[in-house]
């Protein structure tokens, strides 16, 4: 079995829509959506929750009025300023490190549990989906992201499917690394803008950083090709394979706006450059050892 | 007055609407541009301020004294975090999983860890024209962004108007850029996927309490989505900027709409009007 990461560095350059039409395209896989605080890719594939489970992150800590000396301790080692001066712990603030339940002197302060999302497994007509929703404002996306991870490759034994197709987060921070544990192969999904190239940079040197083989896929080259054309010096000059160049066409908006995938609802040279990269993305997966 | 841009969704335009808001005002008086996405800061991009030197952000992480450690295993047992192992009689740490809370320090019975800083990102501060800017950038490799996002947000001037790039998302990073400032711009998108994320955004906004205004970017087909739900909420849908290639081309190349679009400076001005009035400042 062989596990595909669709990232991007900079958000919106297309990561879910092309993840889409992936679903479509590929046959005997496992989906999952790794972009837990704004997943999407549910609005696609429009899947029937089959489970629904809690996900409990790290637990709060919380003061008990009624035997709080109010002596300060925990004020003064609490470093993410969870704690009033009235002795109050915001649950948003607290990072749940039990440092003010281990030191408070007369043991007022407990840890309790907290759900801070959901995460489910579906069935689609593109196949089963592995997905989560943090809760708002949340924290521990990462403990997620490993769950969902950790939840759709054991589906995909379990039902002995070739392939887990997941769709990451924006970013390069603590989600993203969550979800490039154990990948095969990371496929960037790029923009010929500025900003497109500054962000594959970064997102280049982590997974470089954590050894994960990586390939690029332009989405609307077409809308400033020199950009396009930096891109790919930028990528030849890392050794970088580009596996795709999709071009800008209002019907993938129009895709997009029904909430369908591209290769589905609308025939033409964007569907057509996604089957060539799902071609070319597929071959590499199967020659990986 | 901080304003903060944050979208839920990524790329639906936040460093658009922050960039073209604080070119029109600089126009006008001196303000301070903050670039809290420290994942993937863009915002330099197309301000091209003069940056100084890279000031490091650490973080505490602890350090073992083998003269003094027994490998009783306390440290690890009383990290949350996981970031603290007791394998063959020896203690390893793991920086990159730890969140500098200083836990196994104050507990350890013998007295063998102490904390030594570790970099996480760096800031850098710097000018174009009459813009004040700060980015912050998380090291590569490193997962913990909000105390670096805390790090540009202590940069922020007391007096003036402050403008705020958040990162995409609702979870703590955009916490972190958002909490406390007197007005935060969703951007979105006319997309199920705008309208989806824009409506964890307002959860969100809901949960902190601040008061929010909606822009939709790329507007043209699909508007209506976006148009409804802002009306449901009671939002008000401060500008639509329309999709047209012309614009795709110079955010492609790092150029402002204000800069090449004159009838934009004031239609970011009388945004900043409208947020005023809201505020009540």
């Amino acid at each position: 079995m062989k596990e595909l990461l669709v990232i991007s560095g900079k958000g919106g350059t297309g990561k879910t829509t092309i993840m889409g039409s992936l679903a479509v395209l590929a046959k005997d896989k496992v989906l999952a959506d790794c972009d837990v605080d704004a997943a999407d890719l549910h609005l696609l594939l429009e899947p029937k929750i089959e489970e629904s489970h809690e996900f409990y992150g790290l637990d709060k800590a919380v003061i008990d009025p009624e035997l709080c000396t109010q002596c300060g301790k925990c004020l003064e080692v609490c470093r993410f300023g969870a704690i009033s001066e009235d002795y109050y712990i915001d649950p948003m603030d607290c990072e749940g490190c039990r440092v003010c339940h281990y030191m408070c002197p007369v043991e007022a302060i407990s840890m309790v549990k907290h759900r801070s999302g959901h995460w489910y497994i579906s069935s689609s007509n593109y196949g089963p989906l592995v997905h989560a929703a943090l809760g708002i404002a949340e924290e521990n996306s990462g403990l997620l992201v490993s769950l969902v991870r950790q939840k759709s490759r054991e589906l995909a034994e379990e039902l002995g499917a070739r392939y887990v197709l997941t769709d990451g987060p924006p970013g390069v921070g603590c989600p993203v690394i969550a979800s490039l544990a154990d990948i095969d192969l990371a496929l960037i999904v790029t923009e010929p803008t500025v900003a497109g190239l500054h962000d594959l940079e970064r997102v280049l040197a982590l997974t470089e950083h954590f050894q994960v083989p990586a390939v690029v896929c332009v989405n609307k080259y077409d809308l400033a090709e020199g950009k396009t054309d930096e891109l790919e010096d930028y990528c030849r000059e890392k050794e970088i394979e580009v596996v795709g160049l999709i071009p800008f066409r209002q019907e993938v908006n129009r895709a997009v706006i029904q909430g369908k995938p591209v290769v589905e609802y609308s025939p033409g040279p964007a569907a057509d450059a996604i089957v060539d990269l799902w071609g070319r993305v597929k071959g590499l997966l199967d020659n990986r050892e | 007055m901080q304003i903060a841009v944050a979208s839920g969704k990524g790329g639906t335009g936040k460093t658009t609407v922050a960039v073209n808001l604080a070119l029109a005002l600089a126009e006008k008086g001196p303000l301070q541009f903050l670039d809290c996405d420290v994942e993937e800061p863009n915002a330099h991009l197309f301000l091209h301020p003069s940056l100084g030197e890279e000031e490091r952000v650490n973080m505490p992480v602890p350090v073992v004294d083998e003269a003094k450690c027994t490998a009783c295993g306390h440290c690890a047992q009383v990290c949350a975090f996981n970031a603290i192992a007791v394998l063959a009689g020896h203690v390893l740490t793991f920086p990159e999983l730890c969140h500098g809370c200083g836990g196994c320090t104050l507990l350890c019975p013998e007295d063998a860890l102490r904390e030594e800083p570790k970099e996480i990102g760096t800031i850098q501060r710097g000018h174009s024209g009459n813009i004040s800017f700060v980015h912050g950038k998380i090291k590569i490799g490193s997962a913990l962004a909000p105390p670096i996002v805390e790090a540009v947000r202590e940069q922020a001037r007391k007096e003036g108007i402050v403008i705020i790039d958040a990162s995409p998302g609702t979870s703590c990073p955009v916490v972190a850029a958002v909490k406390d400032v007197d007005y935060c711009l969703l951007v979105t998108e006319p997309t199920p996927f705008g309208l989806h994320d824009l409506n964890l955004a307002v959860q969100m906004l809901g949960k902190l309490k601040l008061a929010a205004g909606v822009i939709l970017n790329r507007a043209g087909e699909g508007d209506e989505m976006i148009e409804e739900y802002c009306r449901e909420k009671g939002l008000p849908l401060h500008l639509k900027i329309p999709f047209d290639r012309r614009y795709a081309a110079l955010y492609a190349r790092g150029s402002a709409l204000v800069e090449e679009y004159p009838h934009w400076r004031e239609a970011f001005r009388d945004l900043m009007r409208e947020i005023e009035g809201r505020v009540g400042k």
